[in-house]
């Protein structure tokens, strides 16, 4: 290995996800192994500051969201439907997107107030209504891109090109898992119809090694790529096969001292114990049917992100640090009150049941929930595509979008920040994603200033160049 | 980097470089890697024609009080050396002779040695291996990238040039004026028509920049990041420097002014995509005859409506072009030029904007193939604008019969190459890097710092020629080092300067600044100016490296050396490495017999666990049947979005942006991979079967020949006594058999740390 300018002196010790115990499997059962869990568990890590949350469960609503149908109610666009949008509203603006004559367009959704707090959500959402006390509802996001792809990459890397370690990286890489037999970072994906326009670039690793990278937990097929033994091999012969794989190697290690084959032997017992391990945690018997039935497992709309959301409290459980649940796609350019309703009813519901049954358990407390995608929509029609009536669509829009936050060290029932009568431009505590990305980190006891890996002589890091905490947001 | 202040980071790097104390050597303005290569003495002992890289080497291990290791055995030397030149390890015959003949000792064991480096040297299967890391830089892919990342069913053509020509040793100097400007390159007497087109190829370097066809992508804003990723690959390939930093402002650490970046970008700026006709042998191409009988048919099918269709075509590149130059008045116009831009040869891996540019030339300046294809463009396009027209002329029905007319002639490769364009671009600077905000006009040139005399662009030839000429000149202090320094980091692990792609302030000093120095001068010298001196051939540098004592040490580090250089910056032993993702495939499908190793070619799609492909928008993936299946890594086909499992498991690059150096994880997603991708389990089955039949005489020959197969050497007596352990309890588990038994031996043995580290 080269000099590591992020070995010595790196503010966070540099954690493989496997922890450094010596454990062997040559005479350990694998039934043990498993039950030795916790002496696996990587110790606490060393953060810059004390954490509020320990995990992260990211939402992640990819192809952007309407928040003018959804979060940011603007009766000023039924007033002036069909006009053009005001030129003072595009001073300064060079924008590809806004070519062309475009009209504002009133939202065919109604809302109304819920909680204590007494915070608006569309009709589409009653669920995610119903959480609005221990929801943080920022209307005042922005970002700097208008493509799905860099706006993407800028949300999940900080960066809006390829190659930069994604939020879940960064995360690990400063935490660890608190999981010995899963990995700490996962990654699930659902859709209506579309995958996520980024693909793989969103939970890489970039520079960062390739054991923070996001693990894909799949819906057909393995849950982990290549988790089940081979056609044929029975589990008492896969665990001959990788106990005497580790045995041989311990063989060579001892007649040829390298710390690579100690690495090695350990990922093959971590590797055995997620072939263990990840069945146990999908079995979705275990959970009550009541807890099912909330998660909506028992309708076929709502299965697929209810499983994830169920999933991603059960990972939490068993220390995962990091999960991502990507739902594709929000991208409605046309047709878009219906497609945002086939959206909202696949995820309100099991959205909301992950808030309430974290909270249920005291789990919220130290779990940071994130919902939102990498931008907004615009309050105008969209006119490239379309002018059907009853199925109009709107464009992609980067100046004013809504996110949500919850548990982790947010402060919940509050609506932070705002946007002009149209919708248009974030206007009242602006938050750039970099400034999210800095709170996220923040709420996890790190400082985005100081998390930073140095590659190509620079020191890199999540936020970029950017980035402020929120405090505003901090319970 | 992004818009926005950098005042915070300013400050950390202030910190930093306060703390490495060399804040005043870094203030200068000549830095190591600036100045000229400076040769050792040519008089001095130490730079004798045998030997000189070891006593320079051994020089600093003295000092610094290290003993080096022993030379490696000449089992693990011979399987290093195959791995490290081709890629692949050597069969159990070919490390059983080398053996014999090295072991010997002495003069005749140094002759086996060179002559075992240069049969490999001459395989074909060095150009395979030598091909991948270039493919690392360029970032490589088959796919265009972004939201929609259609498929570039050509980009092979450019692998299928780099493997030849790496194969042929073409100098390193050709190597990159090829690839940089083999558009410019003047006729050579003596040149065939397949010279002048290969030189051309040769330039698809610069076209594995990523496509943005997305609806809604700003034409221009991608054409910039483009141009930006062009302009970083000189800076990462030739220069060692992090150019990309001073897109939006002046370099903070190097000598690079934002003005000075888009002076580089300026030479790319001009570089128009084009594709072209690239025949090989194998691929029937049409003959002059039928080219003409179709060009004839062409002119009979379009006579009846040739005035009408001009007319209207004209008509509607007009309205494009007003509205290209004044959007925002008709938004359906604007549509129009932008839709062209986006899918122009989509899914074809053709130019993006070639259709722009042709359109762009007017009629009186297109070539006849230019005017055919805007054309065929128009009426498969335009029926939306002209929906009368075409349906009084019948052209839905023109255009379905000229596409039956070429869809019977053969088709040739076609390359993905660049031409400077025909309508020049002036290049302003992008204030703050963002290109709504044009400053002032920048005309090509090269940091100031890296000049020691006026500068070399500027004098009447194309600026991309005089770059790549500069490039390769006495006057260049950088192509030779970076490169020397990336030939070494693939041989020993780590280079001699440890930041393959940053040899700026903010990079790692050369561990052996000599040493690197004089490579890099015998590298670029005239064999007939100098002793030792090599013309720029990878060959020789890479002999000349293989061939020391260096390369040669066993790589097991004492505990000494662990302590005292636990980065093994003094190369007093050699590293073990974990192979690249393409070694870990080739090498169990060598070993398990299966391996079809065919040479070059379109790329294929080896089996994968289901669902990998689909992860991203809309993408396929339908494994190859037959001898395609095991093909060697090198050819499976580069889907940016959702790369092939395997590779991503082993860390190969994402395509995305130029990889120097490989990261070498272990991961538990990797012994998963092993054990049960489908790839692998068709290694275990077939090496099991081989072994099986080795044991009809007991469990003791099978053992063997799984070890002889898959690591070249005879199993220890505890290996053999683990493995047969194995075999029995597999064979009286219920349901276990003889076959069951020695596929598990089999898988085991594939799965050894040993198997897939090259020591």
């Amino acid at each position: 290995m080269p000099p590591n300018p992020n070995t010595p002196g790196h503010p966070i010790p540099r954690r493989a996800f496997l922890g450094g115990s010596a454990l062997g499997l040559g005479s350990v059962a694998l039934a043990e192994l498993l039950a030795a869990n916790s002496a696996q568990a990587a110790a606490p890590a060393r953060t810059h500051a004390r954490p509020r949350a320990k995990n992260v469960i990211f939402l992640f609503m990819s192809g952007a969201p309407s928040q003018v149908d959804l979060f940011d109610p603007k009766p000023e666009l039924a007033r002036r439907a069909g006009e053009p949008v005001p030129e003072s509203f595009l001073a300064g603006l060079a924008d590809s997107l806004i070519k062309g004559s475009t009209r504002l367009m009133p939202s065919p959704r109604t809302f109304s107030r819920h909680g204590r707090c007494g915070m608006q959500f569309s009709d589409f959402l009653p669920e995610l209504g119903s959480c609005a006390d221990d929801l943080c509802m920022v209307r005042s996001m922005h970002t700097s891109v208008s493509n799905h792809d860099p706006a993407q990459l800028l949300m999940n890397c900080g960066v809006p090109q390829f190659g930069h370690p994604s939020m879940g990286s960064w995360v690990t890489y400063a935490l660890g898992s608190e999981s010995a037999n899963l990995p700490g970072y996962v990654v699930l994906l659902s859709n209506s119809g579309e995958g996520v326009d980024g693909g793989a670039a969103l939970w890489h690793n970039g520079f960062l090694p390739s054991s923070y990278r996001g693990v894909t937990f799949r819906s057909k097929g393995d849950a982990i790529l290549n988790l089940s033994s081979p056609p044929g091999v029975a589990p008492e012969s896969q665990k001959d096969r990788i106990e005497t794989i580790v045995s041989l190697n311990r063989f060579r290690q001892g007649a040829r001292p390298d710390p690579e084959i100690g690495s090695r032997i350990r990922a093959y017992e971590l590797a055995a114990r997620m072939q263990l391990a990840a069945p146990e945690l999908l079995d979705l018997s275990q959970e009550s049917e009541s807890t099912r039935e909330a998660y909506g497992l028992g309708s076929e709309t709502t299965r697929w992100f209810g499983t994830h959301c169920l999933l991603a409290r059960r990972m939490v459980e068993r220390g995962v640090r990091f999960v991502q649940l990507y739902h594709s796609t929000w991208d409605d350019h046309s047709d878009l009150n219906r497609k945002l309703r086939t959206n909202t009813a696949m995820t309100d519901r099991p959205a909301a049941a992950l808030i309430r049954d974290l909270k249920q358990r005291g789990m919220l407390d130290d779990t940071l929930v994130i919902w939102g995608g990498e931008f907004g929509r615009t309050p105008m029609t969209e006119v490239r595509r379309g002018m059907v009536a009853g199925k109009e669509g709107r464009d992609h829009h980067a100046f004013g979008f809504t996110m949500l936050l919850a548990g982790g060290g947010i402060r919940g029932g509050q609506v932070i920040g705002r946007t002009d009568e149209l919708g248009y431009h974030a206007t009242e505590d602006r938050i750039h994603v970099h400034d999210l990305q800095a709170t996220l980190l923040h709420c996890l006891g790190l400082d985005h200033l100081r998390l930073t890996y140095r590659h190509e002589g620079r020191d890199f890091r999540l936020t970029d160049v950017g980035g402020q905490v929120v405090d505003k947001l901090l319970g | 980097m992004t818009r926005g202040t950098h005042l915070r980071n300013s400050m950390l790097a202030a910190g930093a470089i306060a703390v490495l104390g060399t804040t005043v050597a870094w203030a200068q303005a000549s830095h190591w890697a600036f100045r000229p290569i400076r040769r050792l003495a040519a008089n001095s002992p130490r730079s004798g024609a045998d030997g000189w890289i070891d006593r320079l080497l051994d020089e600093r291990i003295r000092r610094g009080g290290l003993t080096p290791t022993p030379a490696a055995d000449a089992r693990t030397l011979l399987r290093r050396l195959f791995l490290d030149l081709t890629g692949l390890p050597p069969t159990a015959e070919r490390v059983d002779t080398f053996v014999r003949e090295f072991g010997a000792g002495g003069p005749a064991g140094e002759r086996a040695y060179l002559a075992q480096v240069d049969e490999l040297l001459a395989s074909p299967h060095f150009g395979e291996k030598w091909a991948r890391h270039w493919l690392d830089l360029c970032h490589y892919a088959d796919t265009d990238g972004y939201l929609t990342d259609q498929a570039r069913p050509h980009a092979w053509r450019y692998r299928h040039w780099l493997v030849e020509a790496i194969n042929r040793d073409l100098p390193f100097d050709q190597f990159t004026l090829q690839q940089l400007a083999g558009d410019l390159l003047p006729d050579v007497a003596g040149e065939t028509s397949a010279d002048r087109i290969d030189r051309r190829i040769a330039t698809g370097f610069l076209r594995q920049t990523l496509s943005n066809r997305e609806g809604g992508a700003d034409l221009e804003e991608f054409r910039v990041e483009q141009v930006v990723d062009r302009t970083q690959l000189l800076g990462t390939v030739w220069l060692g420097l992090t150019v990309g930093c001073a897109r939006c402002h002046d370099h903070k650490y190097d000598p690079i002014s934002q003005k000075e970046f888009f002076a580089l970008y300026a030479i790319f700026d001009n570089a128009d995509e084009v594709n072209l006709d690239a025949p090989l042998p194998e691929y029937p191409e049409p003959t002059q005859a039928q080219r003409r009988e179709v060009e004839r048919e062409r002119a009979t099918i379009l006579r009846p409506v040739a005035e009408e269709l001009e007319r209207l075509q004209a008509d509607w590149e007009r309205r494009m072009l007003d509205a290209a130059r004044i959007p925002g008045r008709d938004h359906l116009w604007d549509r129009e030029w932008e839709v062209l831009g986006l899918v122009w040869g989509g899914g074809q891996g053709e130019g993006q904007l070639e259709g722009c540019r042709i359109v762009e030339l007017g009629r009186a300046r297109r070539s006849p193939e230019q005017h055919a294809r805007l054309q065929d463009y128009f009426l498969k396009s335009a029926a939306g604008r002209y929906p009368q027209e075409f349906k009084r002329l019948g052209l839905a029905e023109i255009r379905t019969r000229l596409e039956r007319l070429s869809a019977g002639l053969p088709r040739p490769p076609r390359a993905a190459t660049v031409v400077s364009s025909p309508i020049p671009r002036q290049t302003r600077l992008h204030r703050r890097g963002d290109f709504r905000s044009p400053g002032e006009v920048v005309s090509p040139g090269l940091p100031a710092a890296l000049l020691t005399g006026p500068s070399p662009i500027g004098g009447g030839a194309p600026a991309r020629l005089d770059l790549a000429r500069w490039l390769v000149s006495d006057a260049s202090p950088t192509t030779a080092r970076v490169t020397v320094n990336r030939v070494w980091q693939e041989l020993f692990g780590v280079g001699l300067v440890s930041t393959p792609d940053n040899f700026g302030r903010r990079g790692e000093l050369p561990s052996h600044p000599e040493l690197l120095d004089e490579l890099a001068a015998r590298f670029r010298a005239r064999i007939t100016q100098r002793a030792g001196g090599m013309d720029w051939s990878m060959k020789r540098l890479i002999r000349e490296i293989v061939r020391t004592r260096a390369y040669r040490r066993s790589s097991q580090a004492t505990p000494a050396l662990r302590a005292r250089d636990p980065e093994n910056r003094l190369v007093a032993r050699q590293a073990p490495l974990r192979l690249s993702a393409e070694a870990v495939r080739d090498s169990a499908l060598l070993a398990s017999g299966l391996l079809n190793a065919k040479i070059g070619g379109p790329s294929v799609y080896p089996p994968q666990p289901p669902g990998v492909s689909e992860e991203a928008y809309g993408n396929k993936w339908k494994a190859s049947e037959g001898a395609d299946r095991y093909r060697r890594g090198l050819y499976t086909y580069v889907q940016r979005l959702s790369p092939f499992a395997q590779n991503v498991t082993f860390d190969a690059p994402a395509g995305a942006r130029a990889c120097s150096r490989r990261e070498r994880s272990n991961t538990p997603l990797q012994a998963l991979t092993l054990l049960n991708d489908p790839v692998f389990v068709d290694c275990a089955v077939a090496l099991g079967n081989q072994a099986q039949i080795a044991a009809s005489d007991g469990d003791l020959g099978g053992v063997a020949r799984l070890f002889r197969q898959a690591l070249a050497r005879k199993p220890e007596p505890a290996e053999v006594r683990l493995l047969t352990g194995l075999l029995q309890r597999e064979r009286s588990r219920p349901g276990g058999s003889a076959t069951s038994a020695w596929t598990s031996a089999a898988a085991v043995v594939l799965n050894l740390h040993e198997f897939i580290t090259r020591d």
